[in-house]
């Protein structure tokens, strides 16, 4: 019999030691995600045309740029939190998964940075 | 003892094809492919902030042959990763899980993700 609480076993243990923080964070980014793409989705296709100009107009109106951001963030992070599962089910080797998750890493922070500047800079730029 | 030299479980090609299994898998790839597009999102975000050109480059890359496929099967991986992970958010609450609603569930996400998808991609063309 275990002296842990049902709660202290739940947060800490398990083979991946984080408990059930990873699969709810997992959940609310998903949530968070079905409003956020549809939006984006529907608001894109919705435009007259996908040229220069008018996409660039588009982005440009706060709310827009806003509701962006929070799409890249919330979508890198959902993302990461999924691809990292698959790179730890499928890469057996220690070495080689720490080398995998790292990099993966490096990746979502350069291409979620990236997108997010680059609205930054739509946002408030000339 | 000597080892046995049945296939030990899970094995999965040697099992008969189902709906389950068959979401269940297509829902991991859909994501990953979904993650690659991440990066392709950015570089149009990146694109779109460096101006006309490099925006009118972008555009021209995600027109030809090869944008063309891979957009539609972004269009299909998003519509099936969305429906499927509604799918499962429903099994989160503990709902669904009897062999009726799991197997209809699955067509839908399935067949809903071909319909959507072939719509879009229809409407866009008209």
């Amino acid at each position: 019999m275990s002296l842990r609480s049902p709660l202290g076993r739940v947060l800490g243990l398990g083979s991946a030691k984080d408990g059930t923080a990873h699969w709810w964070a997992q959940r609310v980014s998903a949530v968070a995600l079905i409003p956020l793409t549809l939006w984006f989705l529907l608001t894109l296709l919705a435009l007259p045309d996908l040229g220069y100009a008018t996409v660039r107009t588009w982005l440009a109106l706060p709310i827009n740029g806003f509701l962006a951001v929070l799409l890249v963030a919330v979508l890198t992070y959902h993302a990461y939190l999924g691809t990292t599962v698959v790179i730890e089910d499928y890469v057996a080797a220690a070495g080689t998964r720490i080398v995998a998750l790292m990099l993966l890493r490096f990746l979502y922070v350069l291409a979620g940075g990236a997108a997010i500047f680059a609205i930054l800079r739509v946002a408030f730029g000339p | 003892m000597t080892a046995p030299s049945r296939p030990t479980s899970p094995h999965w090609q040697i099992y008969r094809w189902q709906i389950g299994s068959s979401t269940s898998i297509l829902h991991r790839v859909t994501g990953v492919a979904l993650a690659v597009g991440l990066v392709a999102l950015s570089f149009w975000f990146v694109s779109l902030a460096g101006g006309e050109q490099s925006y009118a480059v972008a555009s021209k890359l995600f027109a030809g042959p090869i944008g063309l496929v891979v957009l539609i099967g972004w269009t299909f991986a998003f519509s099936f990763h969305l429906l499927n992970g509604v799918r499962h958010l429903f099994f989160d609450s503990g709902r669904g899980f009897e062999r009726k609603a799991r197997h209809a569930g699955g067509w839908i996400a399935l067949l809903g993700a071909l319909a959507l998808t072939l719509g879009v991609w229809v409407w866009l063309w008209h």
